[in-house]
């Protein structure tokens, strides 16, 4: 399994999303029409589909460092260890997006 | 350490003595603050991912008021200082392995250190601004 270059990968892409979350901090604490705007950039479809891009790398990148973490603790390194840390990781990184986004539609729909 | 250094109980080859600071001159100390932040990071998610979903579908009037609250603050600041200083050593883990010009390794590391302070800084005063009610 070639999972870690996902790891760095997510990782790289985390790196520039900083920039979206610094972009809505600021435009919080700047005023009512640039958060508007910014609402209206993650609400669109474009802004949507990176926001999900997002909550993904975020949440494959967590798992996959969780993974990391047990290997540097020493453990997991026998084959079927291995094997089931990297698809936990891959199949529980996007179980994850998906719930958070379920629970992220009941919340913010219902406003 | 000395029983460390005998040659029969290290695992360090006679090159990693001489420059032993290893190739990023800094030791083993950015690999620790790697899995520290890694670590608050796991630890801080959930408390993230509930304040993002408080926030979903509100005003700039709403997210002000949550936002400006003390623990959601607090537990934005400390998100920000992990997530930045995690990001600059990964990244600079990137451009060592792939950058392997010197100079344009430096330029890469610097303005690495730069866009992850930029960031941090302009979140950090973006949550002190919606605390202080300005």
């Amino acid at each position: 399994m070639a999972l870690s270059i996902v790891h760095r990968a997510t990782g790289i892409a985390l790196y520039f999303g900083t920039l979206l979350l610094a972009w809505w901090l600021i435009a919080a604490a700047s005023g009512p029409a640039a958060y508007a705007h910014v609402q209206g950039f993650t609400g669109s479809i474009i802004g949507r589909l990176i926001v999900f891009g997002y909550t993904w790398a975020l949440m494959h990148h967590m798992l996959s460092g969780i993974r990391h973490f047990v290997w540097d603790l020493g453990y997991g390194f026998k084959a079927n260890e291995r094997e089931a840390l990297t698809w936990g990781a891959l199949i529980g990184g996007i179980a994850l997006t998906v719930l958070v986004w379920i629970i992220a539609y009941a919340i913010g729909g219902g406003r | 350490m000395s029983t460390a250094d005998t040659p029969k109980r290290s695992m360090r080859t006679p090159l990693g003595r001489v420059r032993n600071l290893g190739a990023a001159h800094s030791g083993t100390s950015d690999f620790w603050r790697q899995r520290l932040t890694a670590v608050a990071m796991t630890l801080l998610m959930i408390p993230v991912l509930v304040i993002i979903m408080m926030l979903l579908g509100r005003n700039q009037a709403g997210a002000k008021q949550i936002l400006g609250s003390l623990p959601v603050a607090i537990i934005m600041l400390l998100f920000i200082v992990a997530s930045a200083w995690h990001m600059k050593i990964g990244m600079q883990v990137v451009i060592e392995d792939y950058v392997h010009n010197e100079k344009l390794k430096l330029i890469s590391i610097m303005l690495n250190n730069f866009f992850a302070a930029a960031v941090a800084l302009a979140s950090i005063y973006a949550i002190l601004q919606l605390s202080s009610g300005v």
